[in-house]
């Protein structure tokens, strides 16, 4: 017995000896990088490296004709690319195609494939994978095509170097579907080991950890500036800010103003556009939300000045319709203060409705967002005032893809929609009747012919004011509650630099870079 | 070693059992995992097709026997959201947690031994109310609020260790074991208060016991009757109770990995419950199961070997 | 002397769980601001008599939100103990009673049941009855931890159905369920109450963790494990957040734990 308890005092010791011994050790690591917090930046800036934060896994499929979240979209832009590809500008240059023509009426494009471009497995971009990935997208057999727009297409017509596609008739959009990714045929794998031809290359997804990607070497283009990105899930958004000061990542976007405020001087805050929707999502066939009158109470409830001020200490443009500013060409401002706050008209409204005492409902919010469960938190209390009891419901973003995006079991949802690309119609096709995508159930005859014209038409003014006269129709029928195009706040430490900024909800990482 | 023959047949009948309550459970609520994978596609053809490809028109315990088979080896199945074979999820993760609930239980039974024995040497007396009321406030603190303050002050503060940046468990041991640590002293704490409490009750009550006075009123010395006595009998229910730790060590991991955004089981299973991930939570909760259920019949017979009247099976 | 010593755990126990059960109490009538209201001072104030624990990031006052928080932990936990013991208790006396085939069937079931650790199960539970309600916590947890419940009361049946008193209640023809109810139960109070302490205390945890993971109680209920997660992301500038929400669990569980330790202490010496 004696022995026994010997050596259990000998293991306390060694346990306190190796733990003096951990501290040591990092103290000394601290002397000589000053903190260890930038000790582990620092590794990194040696090799070249970072790591950005994301606050969803990418817990899909990684095909990009196939993944669905915009969280999903973003951080694979650095993958991938079309035959032309998006500017911070907001233009289309050629990417995969070296340069394109298009005809005089808008109905015939014609690629001419660039030299040299090659897959992240190795092997050359031949005009079979270009044909592929866009008659995959293309594909009506089995019902509605991956991308809708594409079904304008009457005929493909390729030879080894270019490539001919024809239009059933005219669409001056057309250009920013073929941003679609071009895929290798033939390749099994794209589901858990995507092949693209971008600036960087898939190396491994952990899951609820981790997602590493590396420069592509091959990149026919300006090459990435940094070697290596990990991208490092952070769901629980309390442990993001910790995680920052801690050093263990670099950079993190869409941050809220507040987790900004808790960072030193370690980060540089840059703000930009989110390029979101965000509003109260209504589902238009759900009680009470089927009555317009209902629709527009809220809308008359809710002070979007008042929401941007409390939970984004004023940083955020307020919307009156799907569209968001940096869309200037569409945007319609005056939509903005269609409706204008006022609690008593709100009240009124609820009264003709026939719910002059108010009602109950559940807004669903996905947990991982903290922009959108602070606004819902805002929104409650708004609601509140003209006698809406407002119930938040967090639900995992899983969750919040199956019950209410895909089948459509909710009564409200807080969310930002994003367009896939720089088109008026990745924002507005969804509210037509029958579009896959129409999550609130909105349901316009007026709306879908307006949607048909602006299809029909040529002539770029006349669609422009088409699509502008859609948006007053979501307005005007109070299709949800429009309150903002968040700001977005990207915390980037100090010592990189080349962040920029898209028009549509993208993370490009090839231009970033240490500056010493 | 017929104990020990004996308490492992009944080892796997509880894994059996428990294996099978995860199982049914899913396998009752879930719905058709076909219907989940195609989401909005689903047609009942096509159903039906991938329910034959799954496997799942087959009959409950034909199911059941594949699926506990796939623990061996190592098909578990497909996760729904990220369609990639369940045990390519969960084998990276299972090191993690299972060297956290070790380290967690080291620290336990390492402090909390000598601690206890220190502190049963008080009987009654102010110090052993204090004592009693340090260890009632230490239990009372939740792990994870300990984890919170843990990190800030040791990852924020002092940088002892870099909050988020989990190091490779195979790459980097040290590092690895160094981030672990503080979180297992998160876990340890309330845990170390019960033991230290408990071994010094058991302690007490085995003090005022007939054989222990006769020997002390022979005039042995305190201590060594102690030692020789008193220690033995005292120390059987503190390691059954350690026994029954590890339940709570593995229960109290899943917040804490949250905590400080260690990459193991708990974090995958707190994702997987709310992604509706089935196939994955059923795994992660019956491995975590196995674990809790085989330290519990290590303990038992750990015991034995100390007291040779719990061999006839009853210890009264 | 000693006597009192050991009731002195009791009373420190009582009064502290009185205090903040009164606080709480108070909480569900009275709060000093709406716990809902929208800034009602600065953003993220620090402690100040009008504010006694700090504002948080919307402006809204922490003491009230940590009062109405603590009522709905102190309710869910409540209801779960009782939910627990009230279940736990009538399988286990049956057992203990009436002994053979199904008492062995219950106990293996209770002994898989516990190689589940308990938020492990609750989680588990919840995710077959659907996250972010508390009923569903309230149930969720309630049975996680009947098994315990029924293994405490059967062992104390089971040592008390052959004791003098009951058998001649036996012999005098009272029926079982009398002799359960009236003869055996308020003797196995002795071992009841301190189990429900440490049930109280150990749901109470289970709930805030849960909240704290997002699977339990959440927005716009008020629950203390929620807000020490949105409190852990402010820890630079509002320390205040998590020390109140995090202060007020552990005072939650400290003074029942006390009052757990002077009845088994109580016990101890009455035994």
């Amino acid at each position: 017995m004696k022995k026994k308890l010997l050596a259990l005092l000998l293991l306390t010791g060694l346990l306190s000896a190796a733990l003096t011994g951990c501290g040591g050790g990092s103290e000394e690591q601290a002397s000589g990088d000053g903190q260890t917090a930038d000790g582990s930046a620092g590794a990194r800036a040696q090799t070249n490296e970072i790591v950005v934060g994301i606050a969803q896994d990418l817990d899909e499929s990684l095909d990009p004709h196939l993944a669905v979240a915009a969280g999903t979209k973003e951080v694979m832009f650095n993958v991938f690319e079309g035959l032309v590809k998006p500017t911070p500008d907001g233009d289309l240059i050629p990417a995969v195609a070296d340069h394109y023509e298009i005809s005089e009426d808008q109905t015939t494009y014609t690629f001419t494939l660039r030299e040299g471009v090659t897959f992240h497995n190795g092997d050359p971009v031949e005009m079979q994978d270009v044909v592929y990935s866009i008659e995959r997208c293309a594909d009506d057999s089995e019902g509605t095509p991956l991308i809708p727009a594409l079904s304008a297409i009457s005929s493909i017509n390729s030879d080894a170097a270019t490539l001919t596609i024809t239009l059933d008739q005219p669409d001056s959009e057309f250009l920013s579907y073929l941003t679609l990714a071009i895929l290798p045929e033939d390749y099994p794998d794209q589901a858990t080991a995507p092949v693209g031809t971008g600036p960087f290359r898939f190396v491994s997804r952990t899951a609820q950890d981790s997602i590493v990607l590396e420069r592509f070497d091959d990149y026919w283009g300006t090459p990435a500036q940094l070697d290596k990105v990990t991208f490092r899930i952070i769901e629980n958004a309390d442990s993001l800010v910790m995680s920052l000061q801690s050093g263990a990542i670099d950079m993190f976007a869409h941050l809220t103003t507040t987790q900004a405020s808790q960072l030193g001087d370690d980060f540089q805050i840059l703000e930009g556009t989110m390029n979101l929707v965000q509003a109260l999502y209504l589902n238009n066939t759900a009680e009470p939300f089927n009555n317009e009158k209902v629709r527009q109470a809220l809308c008359c409830a809710v002070d979007k000045q008042q929401i941007i001020d409390l939970a984004f200490d004023g940083y955020g443009s307020p919307i009156g319709s799907s569209m968001y500013p940096a869309f200037q060409k569409y945007f319609v401002e005056d939509l903005t203060d269609y409706y204008s706050y006022d609690p008593e008209r709100a009240r009124e409204l609820l009264a003709e409705a026939g719910y002059p005492d108010g009602f109950s409902m559940t807004i669903t919010v996905p947990s991982n967002y903290q922009p959108h469960i602070d606004t819902a938190t805002v929104l409650v209390e708004q609601l509140r005032a003209v006698g809406i009891t407002a119930e938040i419901q967090l639900v995992d973003w899983g969750a919040w893809v199956s019950d209410v995006y895909t089948n459509r079991q909710f009564q409200s949802t807080v969310i930002g929609v994003d367009a896939s690309n720089m088109t008026a119609r990745a924002l507005l096709e969804r509210f037509t009747s029958t579009a896959d995508d129409n999550f609130i159930n909105y349901q316009n005859a007026d709306y879908d012919a307006l949607f048909q014209q602006a299809q029909a038409t040529a002539d770029d003014a006349e669609q422009t004011e088409l699509y502008k006269q859609m948006e007053r129709n979501l307005t005007e029928h109070a299709a949800n509650v429009y309150i903002q195009d968040l700001a977005d706040l990207v915390a980037l430490r100090s010592g990189l630099d080349g962040y920029q900024f898209y028009p549509i909800y993208v993370m490009d990482l090839s231009t970033v870079h240490y500056t010493a | 070693m017929k104990y020990a023959a004996r308490r492992i047949v009944m080892l796997l009948v509880t894994m059996v059992i428990v294996s099978l309550l995860a199982f049914a459970a899913f396998d009752l609520i879930s719905g058709s995992p076909a219907e989940i994978m195609l989401g909005t596609q689903a047609t009942p053809e096509r159903v039906a097709e991938l329910e034959a490809q799954l496997g799942l028109d087959r009959p409950f315990p034909v199911r059941y026997a594949a699926w506990l088979a796939g623990f061996f080896t190592g098909d578990l199945g497909t996760s729904y959201s990220y369609s990639q074979p369940v045990w390519e999820l969960v084998a990276p993760k299972v090191g993690v947690t299972l060297c956290l609930s070790l380290l967690s239980f080291a620290l336990i039974a390492v402090v909390s031994i000598p601690l206890g024995l220190w502190a049963s040497r008080r009987s009654g007396g102010p110090l052993d109310a204090a004592g009693t009321v340090i260890d009632q406030f230490l239990m009372a603190v939740p792990p994870f609020f300990t984890g919170i303050l843990l990190s800030w002050v040791f990852s924020i503060t002092l940088h002892w260790f870099v909050h988020g940046q989990f190091p490779d468990l195979a790459a980097e041991p040290a590092g690895a074991l160094q981030y672990l640590f503080f979180a297992a002293v998160a876990i340890a704490i309330p845990r170390i208060a019960m033991t230290v409490r408990m071994l010094r009750s058991t302690i007490q009550g085995e003090m005022r016991k007939d054989y222990v006075r006769t020997a002390i009123s022979r005039g042995n010395d305190r201590a060594g009757v102690l030692r020789h006595h008193v220690l033995r009998n005292a120390l059987v229910p503190v390691v059954t109770f350690l026994a029954q730790t590890m339940a709570e060590i593995v229960a109290a991991g899943v917040v804490v990995e949250q905590v400080f955004a260690i990459p193991g089981l708990g974090r995958l299973l707190v994702a997987s419950i709310s992604n509706r991930d089935y196939p994955v939570v059923q795994a992660i909760v019956v491995i975590l199961a196995f674990w809790v259920v085989l330290a519990g019949a290590a303990a038992d017979i750990a015991n034995q070997r100390i007291d040779p009247r719990l061999r006839l099976g009853g210890a009264s | 002397m000693k006597r009192r010593a050991m009731n002195g755990y009791l009373l420190a126990g009582l009064v502290l769980s009185g205090f903040m059960a009164a606080l709480i109490l108070l909480g569900l009538v009275w709060t000093p601001y709406d716990p809902d209201a929208l800034m009602t001072g600065a953003k993220l104030e620090g402690p100040t008599l009008a504010h006694l624990l700090g504002t948080d990031s919307f402006g809204r006052d922490i003491f009230s939100r940590v009062l109405r928080g603590a009522g709905t932990t102190f309710l869910i936990a409540l209801s779960t103990v009782a939910v627990g013991a009230v279940c736990g208790t009538a399988a286990g006396a049956v057992t203990g009673y009436f002994g053979g085939v199904l008492d062995e069937a219950l106990m293996r079931l209770c002994d898989a049941l516990t190689a589940f650790p308990s938020i492990l199960l609750a989680l588990v539970l919840i995710s077959i009855l659907g996250p972010g309600n508390k009923y569903n916590v309230v149930i969720a947890l309630g049975m996680v931890f009947i098994p315990s419940f029924a293994r405490v009361t059967r062992t104390a049946f089971a040592a008390l159905r052959d004791v003098n008193y009951v058998k001649s209640a036996r012999l005098m023809g009272a029926s079982s369920g009398r002799i359960l109810v009236r003869q055996i139960l308020p003797n196995t109070m002795q071992v009841l109450l301190p189990a429900m302490t440490i049930g109280f205390n150990n749901a109470v945890l289970a709930e805030a963790s849960m909240s704290y993971l997002g699977i339990g109680v959440t927005p716009p209920d008020a629950s203390l494990g929620y807000m020490l997660s949105e409190a852990q992301g402010m820890l630079a500038s509002a320390p205040w957040y998590a020390l109140g929400t995090g202060g007020a669990i552990v005072l939650l569980i400290f003074g029942v734990g006390l009052i757990g330790e002077g009845l088994q202490r109580r016990g101890g010496e009455v035994a």
